[in-house]
């Protein structure tokens, strides 16, 4: 039976059809549910189109700074132990503007939880290239497609995996159902990693962004499945016992 | 208790007077006092001490902090200040009550490390982007380090803004004589009426503070307002509460009543104009020395009333910043002169006296 999730207030979703956000948005609340930690949450939202999650999480979510939202972490985390602290951002956030909070949050292996939402682009602001952008993708900063004078796009996961304070790094998918179900175990897992005090937990999570990529949907989702998934392998790229 | 201590390890003992629970910094000369005194003593007091990997995250770990309703500071020099700009206007957009320090040096770009008074217009034009404000502190001793950081966090929390202290490197680095008082003693000093007991309750956060929706509907707090009118209406707010913030006006004047010429300046420069207005008085001069102690809220009409029979000396370690907010003020009923040096240079008392002596012979 469909119900709602307690940690999701009744809202319609803004998100453009066929976005990710709006099914991670779900899992996030269907977890925190589950785990029974609403009444300890503080959830930090990004600046891009994950912006407004506290127009859905019903627990305390705040807006940090553009790339900011491990170094808000970090102090809540270190003042309040006690409280689950999640930072759900995007490529541009998480790894663009924001790579230097990241690396050294999970360098001194913090125990927070970040959702890392991959789109290959900046929804927010109308799809122009990110660092994730795959290799001759058009965004409207790459007419012709990336090319290798804008970099290689960086792979999150192996990158932070090689850091020895990690705990989990994760890379799921939201291209198909196993998919979501298999993201949803790997964030609920980051998030229990945190409650059980393991440190540095991240999931990266391939989303389709149907309006940058100026595809449909369902093609969006096959895009994943054909192109974005072989660039960015999925699977779990450590888990520190 | 009577110490002899450096001015920036006079702030940390007036913050951790205060009751502080996190500082956050990131190394920068001249005040690397601050963050390795506080490295010591906030973890004697058991208490978080962090440093930072820049001052981008100094001044969202101070967000994050403040977010959850806890005192906290970060402090920096004049480029690390550049840095924080963003963060300082995030603070004041959602609210947050926290306390910033720059102990000053010479700029532009990496300018040198002697003290400065060249970050005036950063700090109180603003501190970041868009509609901002935030009281600005202005201490001239260490004595007034120890205090002003007590003052600061009570003004931060009552306001639910960021407070800035606005130093330099010379009152950051010099020793003095501070007597490291009792709270109470301090808030003697520093306030009309306020007792021990309702300064530590404008700490209580519960009304706002995110801490988990135990036992409460959940919150958010946040900066952005996308919808039509939103940010306008809120805007409007804020600047009910910066006209709320000009209570706190605060300033020192001397000999004034009989004055021809008045020094105006704050910081260090003010103890240098001290000296002249001294050798003036025994060579006959009628000189009189104004010294802001806050810089926002500025003692505009004080200023204005005072130039309408007295002429005025600015004396600033810059190229000519507090100057235009004195000339705004005085609104042209008088003469302002002006004694700047910029570069990390001290004005000279030698050239102060000269100046007064062609502004006297006018």
């Amino acid at each position: 039976m469909f119900v709602l999730p307690k940690s999701l207030k009744p809202v319609k979703n803004h998100y453009c059809p066929g976005c990710g956000h709006g099914i991670v948005h779900r899992l996030f609340a269907e977890i925190v549910d589950e785990l029974g930690i609403r009444e300890k949450m503080i959830a930090i939202a990004p600046v891009g189109c994950a912006v407004f999650g506290y127009f859905y999480w019903d627990f305390d979510t705040l807006e940090a700074a553009h790339g900011r939202p491990p170094a808000v972490a970090t102090a809540i985390k270190r003042l309040m132990p006690e409280k689950v602290v999640v930072t759900y951002q995007g490529d541009g956030d998480l790894i663009a503007i924001g790579g230097n909070e990241c690396l050294h949050a999970a360098n001194r292996g913090e125990n927070i939880t970040i959702f890392f939402l991959n789109n290959t682009c900046y929804g927010m602001t109308g799809g122009q290239m990110a660092p994730t952008t795959i290799p001759g993708q058009k965004t409207t900063t790459t007419a012709q497609g990336r090319t290798s004078l804008d970099g290689n796009p960086i792979k999150v996961c192996e990158l932070i995996s090689s850091i020895d304070y990690v705990t989990y790094v994760a890379r799921t998918s939201l291209h198909s159902p196993e998919n979501i179900l298999e993201t949803k175990r790997a964030m609920k897992k980051a998030i229990q990693n945190q409650i059980d005090n393991k440190g540095f937990s991240l999931v990266e999570i391939l989303s389709m962004c149907p309006t940058s990529w100026k595809m449909e949907p369902y093609d969006a989702m096959k895009y994943i499945e054909n192109v974005v998934s072989k660039e960015f392998k999925l699977g779990v790229y450590k888990d520190r016992k | 208790m009577i110490k002899l201590l450096k001015g920036n390890y006079a702030l940390v003992e007036g913050a951790i007077k205060a009751g502080i629970d996190a500082y956050f910094g990131y190394p920068i000369t001249p005040q690397n006092e601050i963050t390795e005194y506080m490295s010591i003593r906030m973890r004697e007091e058991g208490k978080l001490f962090f440093q930072t990997e820049s001052e981008l995250a100094s001044i969202n770990m101070t967000f994050g902090a403040a977010v959850i309703g806890k005192m906290a500071m970060t402090s920096s020099s004049s480029p690390g200040i550049s840095l924080m700009q963003e963060g300082i206007s995030y603070l004041i957009g959602c609210e947050l009550p926290c306390v910033i320090v720059n102990v000053q040096r010479g700029g532009p770009g990496l300018g040198n490390i002697s003290g400065s008074q060249g970050d005036y217009f950063q700090a109180v034009k603003g501190g970041g982007h868009g509609d901002c404000k935030m009281i600005c502190l202005l201490p001239a001793s260490v004595q007034e380090m120890y205090e002003m950081a007590i003052k600061a966090f009570y003004l931060a929390f009552k306001y639910r803004n960021p407070v800035f202290i606005l130093t330099d490197g010379i009152i950051g680095q010099m020793l003095e004589k501070v007597d490291l008082l009792s709270l109470e003693d301090v808030l003697k000093n520093q306030f009309k009426n306020l007792s021990v007991d309702d300064y530590k309750k404008m700490f209580d956060a519960s009304s706002w503070a995110l801490t988990g929706c135990e036992g409460r509907d959940s919150r958010f707090i946040r900066s952005l307002y996308m919808n039509e009118g939103e940010l306008t209406k809120k805007n409007t707010l804020l600047l009910e509460k910066y006209k709320k913030m000009e209570q706190e006006l605060d300033w020192e004047e001397e000999l004034i009543s009989d004055a021809e010429v008045v020094l105006v300046a704050y910081g260090i420069s003010s103890r240098i104009n001290k000296d002249a207005c001294i050798l003036a008085r025994k060579s006959g001069l009628k000189v009189g020395c104004f010294r802001l102690k806050t810089a926002f809220p500025f003692p505009s009409n004080r200023l204005k009333e005072i130039a309408r029979t007295r002429k005025i000396l600015v004396v600033e370690m810059s190229m000519g910043q507090m100057l235009e907010d004195v000339k705004l003020a005085v609104d042209g009923v008088n003469t302002v002169d002006f004694y700047g040096i910029s570069g990390g240079d001290l004005p000279e008392v030698n050239v102060i006296l000269e100046k007064i002596k062609n502004m006297l012979s006018r």
